[in-house]
């Protein structure tokens, strides 16, 4: 064969075999979302949002306190986590981007984002749940925020750093002093990226289930007390799928499906929101 | 009248401007107190987690000693612990999932750069992001109920194929029971193309159409420019997407917890045998261990992990500066 078939052989080779990855990465996607959307769509009913998770063999029962108590881990974690992320996001963008504190927060920033979600919540097992001797809702939402914290810190970052320097110098020009000049100029420049990145981290945290296992726990029953374990979603699926009945695969099952939508609309609320503002 | 006038203006001077000033000052320096005391806060997170898990695991270590990362036995009973099959299982399955995720995302990453037509890349790019977003726990639930019992099927052929080979034949033997080191590997597969193949693609995107163009031109297929110009040129990119999807499948937990099969037995070298990885003993095993010296080992599990993750990203740092070092004087 000569070097020139050849070469033209390869090449449609490699290209076929591309194809063949797009379409095996898009098969497992769709595979993935059409068990969770058919078997999902099937377990739904209106009892899921009205009733508590049953005790084994019950043939009744819904989700209602994993439902509510995910929303209020999410919420708490977030109204942590957030603020936080933001106001050392802004740091490491306007006082820290060269100094030697700078680059150390963004190096820790890092490693904090690789880090397993399972070790986050070891480190609030050992110092929370083992010194106060239970089991918490603020230790499960304080597992949370710290998911939140480097994600926030790293999307708020990047955001400062696109707004462009011509805007902070007319602002200080103007004689306003400098946290003047970052509240009411660059962090609303960068409004909409930094809302997008807390909207991400929300969507992380939404179906995090290893950092759960050892600070809320789980709860079968209603109780909104932060003191106590609480009952949320992704344990609670953990708990039902690896079970043998029935009746609770099928509500973990509608579990996942009620975390899949919701994780799925935030990021493309996320995406729509960021790509509205590059457009304007 | 002419003297009035500067009077009233050191008058405004001296009474107007004072009130602001203190509290803009008092609120500038709370407002950067608190931005840098933050900045602080993750330094002290980090170091916070690490303390907090030797201190937890400390009877582990001053019981075990070194010996804990090479002994193979895991028995709370006897309360004789040792972390060489967990690890074991968490490097094997993390380097399954590289070795069939990097070639895909390659191929994902140089479709959509390359082949696609142009209205068909965002929305094909935007599914392969979606599948990262979706949470751990749904590919453990539809790994364990659906995957599972039809790779089960698959296994006999893979024995009867892959088996076959001399040298990685020992590797596809034993019983198709679908769960095992193998199937997790593949689950964590899926779950981090997404992130390799975003990565590569952003990477490829910013390659200058110039020196493309000036392949082509010398007349070099679309393969030929991919591999030996394009690749090349964004290698660091490349290896820093590969190294957080090495990072992904390293931590991961739900997904593997639900298909690994949880055993702390391992006597072959087949990936067909069920497992353990340093995950999926901690939440499989956390909430039963007694306190004392298996509650401790589980920690020191966790404090490895955490440390290996943090080995793998800053060796990737170090590579990507030498690189990047290397590549200063073109």
């Amino acid at each position: 064969m000569d070097l020139h078939r050849r070469r033209k052989l390869v090449n449609r080779l490699a290209l076929g075999l591309s194809m063949g990855a797009m379409a095996f990465g898009l098969t497992w996607l769709i595979w993935i979302l059409w068990t969770v959307l058919d078997l999902g769509v099937g377990a739904l009913s209106l009892s899921l949002f009205t009733e508590m998770t049953p005790p084994p063999g019950a043939d009744t029962g819904g989700l209602l306190n994993a439902i509510v108590g995910s929303l209020i881990l999410v919420g708490l974690g977030t109204a942590i986590g957030s603020p936080v992320g933001i106001l050392a996001g802004i740091y490491l963008a306007e006082f820290g981007r060269s100094n030697w504190l700078g680059r150390i927060t963004r190096f820790v920033n890092d490693l904090l984002l690789s880090a397993p979600s399972i070790v986050i919540g070891l480190f609030v097992y050992a110092t929370v749940v083992a010194t106060t001797g239970r089991f918490s809702g603020w230790a499960g939402a304080l597992a949370l925020a710290l998911l939140v914290l480097p994600v926030v810190i790293r999307t708020t970052e990047n955001m400062l750093m696109l707004v462009p320097n011509s805007l902070r110098e007319a602002a200080f020009a103007l004689g306003a002093p400098r946290h003047v000049v970052i509240l009411r100029v660059t962090l609303r420049a960068a409004r909409s990226g930094v809302v997008t990145g807390v909207l991400l981290a929300v969507a992380r945290i939404a179906g995090e289930t290893a950092p759960l296992l050892f600070t809320a726990l789980s709860n079968q029953f209603w109780s909104l007390s932060l003191n106590e374990p609480m009952a949320n979603l992704p344990v609670t699926i953990f708990k039902f799928a690896m079970s043998p009945f029935q009746d609770w695969q099928r509500l973990a099952w509608a579990g996942v499906l009620l975390i899949s939508l919701g994780v799925l609309g935030l990021n493309i609320l996320a995406r729509i929101l960021f790509r509205a503002e590059k457009l304007s | 009248m002419s003297t009035l006038v500067p009077a009233v203006d050191v008058e405004s001077r001296a009474s107007a401007p004072p009130r602001p000033a203190p509290r803009s000052k008092i609120s500038g320096h709370l407002f950067t107190g608190l931005s840098t005391g933050f900045a602080w806060l993750a330094l002290a997170v980090l170091l916070g987690i690490l303390v907090a898990l030797a201190v937890a695991s400390w009877p582990a270590i001053e019981t075990f000693g070194i010996g804990f990362l090479f002994s193979a036995e895991w028995n709370p009973p006897a309360e004789r612990f040792g972390a060489v099959i967990p690890i074991y299982g968490t490097v094997v399955t993390s380097l399954i999932a590289l070795i069939i995720a990097v070639p895909v995302s390659f191929g994902i990453a140089l479709f959509l750069t390359e082949l696609s037509p142009a209205w068909l890349r965002r929305p094909l790019g935007t599914a392969i992001e979606l599948l990262a977003a979706i949470p751990s726990i749904v590919f453990g639930m539809w790994g364990l109920l659906v995957f599972v019992p039809i790779f089960a099927e698959v296994q006999p052929l893979l024995a009867a194929t892959l088996g076959q080979i001399p040298l990685i034949g020992t590797l596809f033997t034993g019983p198709p029971m679908g769960i095992g080191l193998l199937c997790a590997g593949i689950i964590l597969a899926i779950m981090i193309i997404p992130y390799i193949a975003a990565v590569m693609r952003d990477v490829f995107e910013v390659t200058p159409a110039m020196l493309k163009e000036s392949a082509y031109g010398l007349g070099c297929t679309t393969w030929e420019v991919s591999w030996r110009v394009v690749l090349p040129y964004t290698k660091t990119g490349v290896i820093g997407g590969i190294m957080l999807g090495l990072g992904r499948a390293l931590g991961e937990t739900m997904a593997v917890t639900f298909v690994i099969g949880n055993t702390n037995f391992l006597n072959s070298a087949s990936l067909f045998l069920p497992g353990n990885s340093i995950t999926s003993a901690l939440a499989n095993e956390f909430g039963e261990a007694g306190p004392g010296l298996h509650t401790a080992a589980l920690m020191e599990l966790g404090l490895i992990l955490f440390l290996i993750t943090m080995v793998v990203l800053l060796l990737s740092k170090l590579l990507l500066m030498r690189l990047a070092a290397s590549e200063g004087g073109r």
